[in-house]
């Protein structure tokens, strides 16, 4: 093939992907309008930015976190108690819980660092079990009740947030804001070099690379995301409780981001959606046994579907066309 | 009598409650040990399967009037044949990848075996009679004891330094020590290590269904037990490193001395200690207490 030929293939792929870009871009803008459930897809949006977060330490650090839910759940905490009990407006909301998540995010990933691989997954695991108890038996939670009746108040006090669709159209801002720094982030020389360190770690740190700094700045940047995703969701539903905090929670957004295709951008907000989607639709039908089906999913994609739909689609199109 | 304000005879009862669950954390966390030792894999099934173990014990009383000593024997084989068929063909497909892909594999099994079991059995803890030759208690004269939580602590301490024995001191040992070091060499010299892969999560996995039916007449057995209890092992897996066999033992059963005693002073802490305890311990010596560094 002569590199005439490759460029023109190249072109082709980089056409296709851009349309595909703006037909997703305009269904999320026209959603309400085209008879989707607003509270749901705002919920879908969530777990979006949550699974994003996640899939920037994982599919371009590396680094498995098994304890992301612990992050969403404080921030949820933290939102709803200061919009509630101390009246703090909505964005000053977001802003504390997303601040709070990273701040925990930055206690727990200097400790976590110390140890790689499989170790650093049992060890976030672990330490966000710790902040699962802390939730239990924490005076100001509510305990298995959670903190019930979070206002949604008026965004820079004009914004009214009790209508959904106003709602809807700020977490859809929101969620493009992180989606853009994210890719932003990982063609930045700071992103290539957290791909660095994911590819060969020692390799990195030889080159002169302080591999613990870039891990830790992506740790905290990953949980302040989560955190965030864990505000906006108080606001949506109005309410904070135990289950956003749970290991459940955590093992989910593996199973989203490893679904829609880990290290890829389009990946975690397919998986998302896909696993809210089918949550919503299984939970009248089935009882317990979506957990049964969240666990079949796991275990089929690990087995035989380790790319993700997306992955496997960029792979189907680069074999079609192949570009080198 | 009194220590630090503390009736002695609670204190000491918590103590052995603590002992007992450090039997538990330590049987568990040698199973995992030995199973990432060869296979590279973290089981997070590990803790449903302890939970499966403990149904099986009562599914067996409850339905076919099994008896405590049968569900003794019977639990392990059932759930170590469940294991080795899982490794045949599941886990054996992961060798190769990314020990984060064992992680996960088993983390989705836990989930269905937690599912399968809500549905059949509900949320609800069911009970589990203590077999009538360990009922009762004996009184040391500082303490009465009873005779079951003696029972669990003495089992699992045998079984443990059987394993330990097996592995460090046996010919059989040897074989699977060198399969941990290198698989290649080993299958060279004539030995079947995917026969020895699979009897080796197998045993684990048994250990694990051991551990649950000694547990279940001291619990309430429910479908969840098994999963927030491996995340706590995971935390003690982590403090004492997996590299030694007589190091997870250990670990397991100081762990569970110190929640006991974390109950008596401050017993709001006692959830959190373990974890509280693994973060000081990966600041000061981050290969964990038994560990290597590498």
């Amino acid at each position: 093939m002569n590199s005439a030929e490759t460029a023109h293939n190249a072109a082709a792929v980089a056409r296709r992907g851009r349309i595909a870009w703006g037909v997703a871009a305009l269904l999320l803008l026209a959603a309400p309008f085209i008879g989707l459930y607003p509270v749901f897809m705002m919920k879908a949006l969530c777990y979006a930015i949550f699974a994003c977060a996640f899939n920037l330490l994982l599919g371009y650090t590396g680094l498995l976190s098994f304890g992301h839910a612990a992050y969403l759940g404080m921030a949820a905490y933290a939102t709803g108690w200061l919009v509630r009990s101390a009246g703090w407006p909505p964005e000053a909301g977001i802003l504390a819980g997303t601040l709070f998540a990273g701040l925990l995010g930055g206690a727990v990933g200097l400790i976590a660092i110390r140890r790689q691989g499989i170790y650093f997954a049992m060890i976030t695991l672990a330490m966000a079990q710790m902040l699962y108890f802390v939730c239990l038996q924490a005076p100001f939670t509510g305990g298995e009740d959670g903190l019930q009746g979070v206002p949604r108040g008026k965004l820079f006090g004009l914004l009214p947030l009790a209508d959904d669709r106003v709602l809807y159209y700020v977490i859809l801002a929101v969620f493009f804001a992180v989606f853009l720094f994210i890719v932003r982030i990982v063609h930045s020389p700071y992103g290539q070099v957290l791909k660095a360190i994911r590819e060969n770690e020692p390799r990195a740190v030889s080159l002169g690379y302080d591999a613990d700094r870039y891990k830790l700045l992506a740790f905290v940047l990953s949980t302040a995301l989560a955190g965030l995703a864990g505000s906006l969701k108080t606001l949506v539903l109005g309410f904070a409780t135990l289950s956003d905090a749970h290991w459940s929670l955590s093992g989910e957004v593996v199973l989203m981001t490893l679904l829609g295709g880990m290290g890829t951008f389009a990946g975690p907000v397919v998986g998302a959606i896909t696993i809210v989607g089918l949550q919503d639709f299984l939970a009248d039908r089935v009882g317990s046994w979506v957990t049964v089906i969240i666990g079949a999913t796991f275990v089929v994609c690990v087995i035989a579907f380790r790319r993700g739909i997306v992955g496997e689609l960029l792979a189907w199109q680069q074999k079609k066309h192949p570009s080198h | 009598m009194e220590i630090f304000g503390i009736p002695i005879q609670a204190f000491l009862g918590q103590l052995l409650l603590g002992l007992v669950n450090g039997s538990f954390y330590a049987m568990l966390s040698l199973g995992l040990a030995v199973i990432f030792g060869l296979l590279g894999i973290v089981n997070f099934a590990h803790g449903a399967l302890y939970m499966i173990g403990a149904y099986v014990a009562w599914i067996g009383a409850d339905r076919f009037g099994m008896n405590y000593w049968v569900a003794l024997f019977v639990a392990p084989l059932v759930v170590a044949a469940g294991g080795m068929v899982v490794e045949r063909t599941l886990l054996k497909h992961l060798y190769k990848l990314d020990p984060l892909y064992g992680l996960l594999l088993t983390f989705g099994l836990a989930l269905i075996a937690e599912g399968v079991f809500r549905d059949q059995f509900g949320v609800s803890g069911q009970q589990y009679a203590v077999p009538e030759a360990l009922q009762g208690a004996t009184n040391l004269g500082f303490m009465v004891l009873p005779n079951y939580r003696a029972w669990v602590v003495l089992v699992s301490l045998g079984v443990c330094l059987g394993t330990w024995f097996l592995i460090e001191r046996t010919r059989l040992g040897s074989y699977l020590r060198a399969g941990t070091e290198n698989p290649a060499l080993v299958q060279a010299f004539g030995v079947n290590v995917p026969l020895m892969v699979m009897l080796t999560y197998g045993a684990g996995t048994g250990l694990a269904a051991l551990a649950g039916v000694l547990a279940a007449p001291v619990i309430q057995i429910t479908p969840l037990m098994g999963s927030n209890l491996i995340i706590t092992v995971f935390a003690v897996v982590v403090i004492g490193g997996m590299g030694s066999i007589l190091g997870s033992i250990l670990t397991g059963l100081a762990l569970g001395l110190v929640e006991g005693l974390t109950k008596v002073f401050y017993p709001e802490a006692s959830n959190i200690v373990v974890f509280v305890i693994m973060a000081i311990v990966l600041v000061i010596r981050p290969a964990g207490l038994f560990g290597k560094e590498k």
